[in-house]
């Protein structure tokens, strides 16, 4: 039978993703018509229950002979052991179109650990080389990094390399789930790189699809109180963003800054934009009648330049991330902020953003000047001998 | 014109990182100074003889016979051989062509740029290091050229010019090079005029337990004096503690504070080239790796202990500066032989101290300075002939790693950028330029290479656009104010573009550089547009207002 927790609906509201094809002439890709699922584990429970409906439901997502992938974002262990509590897999028998891969991700606790033991490292400046190098390897936040990574670049790659539709679930579709479809939606689509499009995508795949921030993002990383349900999923996804802005400088309209006010916000904001844990609760608690929204302050024309990248051109193709160790860096904007001044790499970004968008517009333009000389012929321009 | 000795078809070139595990197929030729695989799509892949650090057969497979050939600026190329016989040719002849038994046989001497003469000798004279000197502020009351070495004499891996006290006399010269290693006396690296002090350089002293040296002393008080701002001076000695020490028993070891009046002596341990060789080796190993997890990533890392060592090479530059920007007091540096982690230390602590060295030309100015002329052994340690093993090491690729790390945390105060260091590298083991060939001046001179080779230097200066930073602020850091790197461990990172140099898909697909530079070339055109407008515009309204004007 259908599971009807209030922590997620099987299955929930397709996120449909237009996939593209290779970069072969440069033009644009036209839309093809293949789908991204997101869902929560099937209850099949230790008696291997079926449910028709859920079968059906599958099954009309693919054509006659189309192929589909599952990717379950827990251990073929874990996810066999979860039937014993009721959830379990889609079996082969019941689904013959859709074949399942697991890709074991990282949640709950252990991921808690891992930010909490990096953070721990960052703020030790005392600490030499290799003592270093031992512990960004002991916290494997960097690992955590690469599988997401890995992850959505898989799904990614089913969608647009084989053609095929993909679902992906963990156990209960909130956390490591939305990690893997928001970020196969920026490596696939152009639109979500643009600051509106990612604000969507934060809407769609995080806050509509139930992300439990109020659970998740309770107290970061200097907390002593070990809270069961934190876990910084959401700053995994910003961290794998940041990770495609350093590979594709010019791929996405927004800037570092913009992900560093989106992980601020998502633990402590003037805004109600993160609050609870799921649509219904933001109802009940009347967030949309009694606070302001995150997005309705950021698009401001004042504020939103600063989140702006202004090397940004929109890029139509798809944007596949090396997941290379030596490829996957430390977020040192973020994990460093507070610690090391970073006032040479601001400044060189200022000049950066200086070369790429002309000297501030002087009240009178040499722009100016010239139209207003020419369409007044005893005008003088300024510089005359 | 490339005289083709070998040609062989349909062999496959593998790329090691490639998500597709897709090869290419082609035909590979053996010319006299290089190999060139040209694909189906008809790129070409030059690879200079020189630049093979390594040939390994591997064991056949059913694709044919894998050719594993590495290169000394950490190229890796994986070549398979449909024909075990051909790869075996091909293997021995690599293997032969990749080792030069006399100098002449170098690429340098067969490199034709198509320059006349007088060119060719212009290239060599664009860096005159007399000038340099007197840029610097030498010779004043205090420091002198001294002719003692002009024969090389006194020293054989010395070059001519050296800059002394005034107070060191020739006697003084002559016992000081006899205390000291390979007669590597005490003589100037850098003067720093503001603070009036000095970096000095030398080898270790011939002190073994007990030994004195009455001119030694003399010589170090020499320097101490010289700088009027500051009594004492500090003396360097870049080894770990442990090996100075050992280095007694051997008749060799370090100043005793006791012997030398007015010294602070300080050991500031950087690893020796044996451990840089073999630590270099397992980063390369680990680089090496396919389908490696972010955790053996960076415990082979750690384990190689590369990323500590240059972190010590520039926690020693830092030490250094300190001294002279802080303190104003001269430092005396040296290792055992003085010409490698000597050469590191004087050269980043000019580097910090002196934004001049932040230029393009200042840096050529510096290497010809503190590497060439005063004897890095580049034939040794790049192996550009077939002489020990043992003699390899990476120390000037490590001074090249602790620049860029100086410029990726200062983004603004440098003119030259990533691809200038990549680009000096390269040619340091190409041997297409005579700039780094030989052990030291003296060899040089004998090789007669400024009439026989071409200088590096034009050539780069000819393609500067190249290397320069578009960042680059020349106001950064005012004449002589030194720059601080932090040294705390993070921010050491692992220098991808050098390892990873040609393994493109680990790359950003985009160049901000590029588009930086086009931006900034834009800006400079549409700036140059509005003049030439607006003067037109003058031109015109004149012309309109008076109609006696006259537009020629």
């Amino acid at each position: 039978k259908v599971s009807a927790s209030a922590a997620s609906a099987w299955p929930s509201a397709p996120s449909r993703c237009p996939g593209s094809p290779p970069p072969s002439s440069g033009c644009p890709p036209p839309l093809a018509p293949q789908a991204m699922l997101r869902s929560s584990q099937p209850l099949t429970g230790p008696n291997r229950k079926r449910c028709r409906e859920d079968e059906v439901l599958l099954g009309t997502v693919l054509d006659e002979g189309e192929r589909g992938f599952i990717i379950d974002t827990r251990s073929a262990q874990a996810a066999k052991q979860a039937r014993m509590t009721g959830g379990g897999t889609e079996p082969k028998s019941s689904y013959p179109q859709w074949r399942r891969l697991h890709r074991p991700l990282e949640r709950g606790r252990q991921l808690q650990e891992s930010f909490i033991k990096l953070v721990d490292a960052c703020n030790d400046t005392t600490i030499n080389m290799d003592r270093w190098l031992n512990r960004l390897e002991s916290c494997r936040w960097l690992s955590h990094v690469k599988a997401a990574l890995s992850t959505a670049c898989l799904a990614a790659q089913c969608m647009d390399r084989e053609e095929a539709n993909v679902l992906v679930h963990g156990a209960e579709g909130t956390d490591t789930t939305l990690l893997v479809t928001a970020l196969a939606q920026v490596i696939l689509d152009p639109s979500c790189r643009t600051l509106a499009g990612f604000q969507g995508l934060l809407e769609r795949e995080w806050i509509e699809a139930g992300h439990p921030f109020h659970l998740r993002c309770a107290h970061s990383a200097y907390s002593h109180a070990r809270l069961k349900q934190e876990a910084p999923l959401f700053l995994l996804f910003l961290d794998c963003v940041w990770q495609l802005s350093r590979q594709f400088p010019f791929s996405l309209e927004f800037s570092e800054r913009l992900l560093l006010t989106l992980f601020d916000n998502a633990y402590a904001s003037a805004y109600g934009t993160f609050l609870c844990n799921n649509e219904k609760e933001r109802c009940l608690c009347k967030v949309k009648e009694n606070t302001h929204s995150l997005w309705a302050w950021l698009n401001q024309p004042g504020e939103r330049q600063k989140y702006l990248n202004p090397l940004y051109s929109p890029n139509a193709l798809v944007i596949w991330p090396s997941v290379e160790p030596q490829s996957i860096q430390l977020w040192q904007g973020l994990f460093f902020r507070w610690i090391r001044s970073s006032q040479y790499l601001d400044e060189a970004w200022a000049e950066i953003q200086w070369l790429v968008e002309g000297s501030e517009p002087p009240k009178d333009s040499a722009g100016n000047r010239l139209s207003r000389s020419l369409s007044d012929p005893t005008a003088r321009p300024e510089n005359a001998r | 014109k490339a005289y083709v000795t070998t040609i062989v078809e349909q062999v496959k070139l593998l790329d090691r990182f490639s998500t597709s595990n897709k090869s290419l197929t082609g035909t590979l030729y053996l010319t006299a100074t290089h190999l060139l695989f040209i694909d189906s799509s008809q790129r070409e892949t030059w690879i200079l003889h020189h630049h093979i650090a390594a040939v390994e057969k591997l064991p056949l497979t059913t694709s044919g016979c894998p050719l594993v050939i590495q290169c000394k600026n950490f190229r890796t190329v994986h070549f398979v051989v449909p024909r075990e016989r051909d790869c075996h040719d091909i293997y021995n002849s690599l293997l032969q062509l990749s080792r030069t038994a006399k100098y002449e046989e170098l690429y340098a001497f067969s490199y034709n740029p198509k320059q006349n003469e007088s060119e060719q000798v212009k290239g060599w004279q664009l860096i005159d290091l007399t000038e340099e000197y007197k840029r610097m502020g030498v010779p004043n009351s205090n420091w002198q050229l001294s002719d003692a070495n002009r024969d090389y004499k006194i020293c054989e891996t010395y070059p001519k010019e050296l800059y002394v006290p005034r107070t060191a006399s020739k006697p003084i010269i002559v016992g000081s090079s006899k205390f000291r290693s390979k007669g590597r006396f005490p003589v100037l690296s850098y003067y720093h005029k503001n603070k009036e002090a000095a970096i000095c350089r030398c080898s270790q002293p011939l002190s073994g337990f007990s030994a004195r040296c009455l001119e030694d002393e003399h010589m170090l008080q020499a320097i101490s004096k010289a700088n009027p701002s500051n009594r004492y001076m500090y003396v360097m000695d870049t080894r770990p503690k442990l090996n100075a020490m050992a280095n007694r028993a051997a008749g060799k070891g370090y100043e005793n504070e006791d012997n030398y009046s007015n010294i602070r002596f300080q050991f500031v341990g950087i690893e020796n080239i044996h451990v840089m060789r073999s630590s270099l080796q397992k980063l390369l190993e680990v680089s090496g790796t396919k389908g490696l997890s972010v955790n053996d990533f960076l415990s082979g890392l750690e384990n190689s202990g590369w990323l500590r060592h240059i972190k010590a090479v520039l926690d020693a530059a830092v030490f250094l500066v300190k001294a002279i920007a802080v303190e104003s007091a001269s430092v005396l540096v040296h290792c055992s032989d003085g010409w490698d982690r000597t050469s590191q230390v004087c050269s980043l602590g000019a580097l910090l101290l002196d934004s001049y060295y932040r230029t393009i030309r200042g840096f050529m100015v510096l290497i010809e300075k503190d590497w060439i002329s005063f004897g890095h052994k580049f034939s040794d340690r790049c192996c550009q002939l077939d002489g020990d093993p043992k003699e390899i090491s990476p120390v000037f690729t490590q001074f090249l790693e602790s620049v860029w790390n100086l410029t990726e945390q200062f983004p603004q105060a440098f003119e030259y950028n990533e691809a200038f260091l990549l680009q000096i590298h390269e040619h340091v083991h190409s041997c297409q330029f005579g700039n780094f060939l030989g052990n030291c001046q003296k060899e040089r001179e004998e090789l007669k290479l400024k009439e026989k080779t071409y200088s590096l230097w034009p050539f780069l200066l000819d393609e500067q656009k190249r290397y320069q930073n578009p960042l680059y602020n020349p106001d950064f850091s005012p004449e002589l104010t030194l720059l601080e790197p932090n040294t705390v461990s993070f921010n050491f990172k692992f220098w991808r573009n050098m390892y990873h140099q040609f393994d493109r898909s680990m790359h950003p697909r985009q160049s901000v550089f590029n588009l930086i530079m086009n931006m900034s070339e834009q800006n400079k055109q549409l700036e140059q547009d509005i003049k030439e407008l607006e003067a037109n515009l003058v031109l015109r309204c004149e012309v309109h207002l008076n109609p006696h004007f006259s537009l020629e």
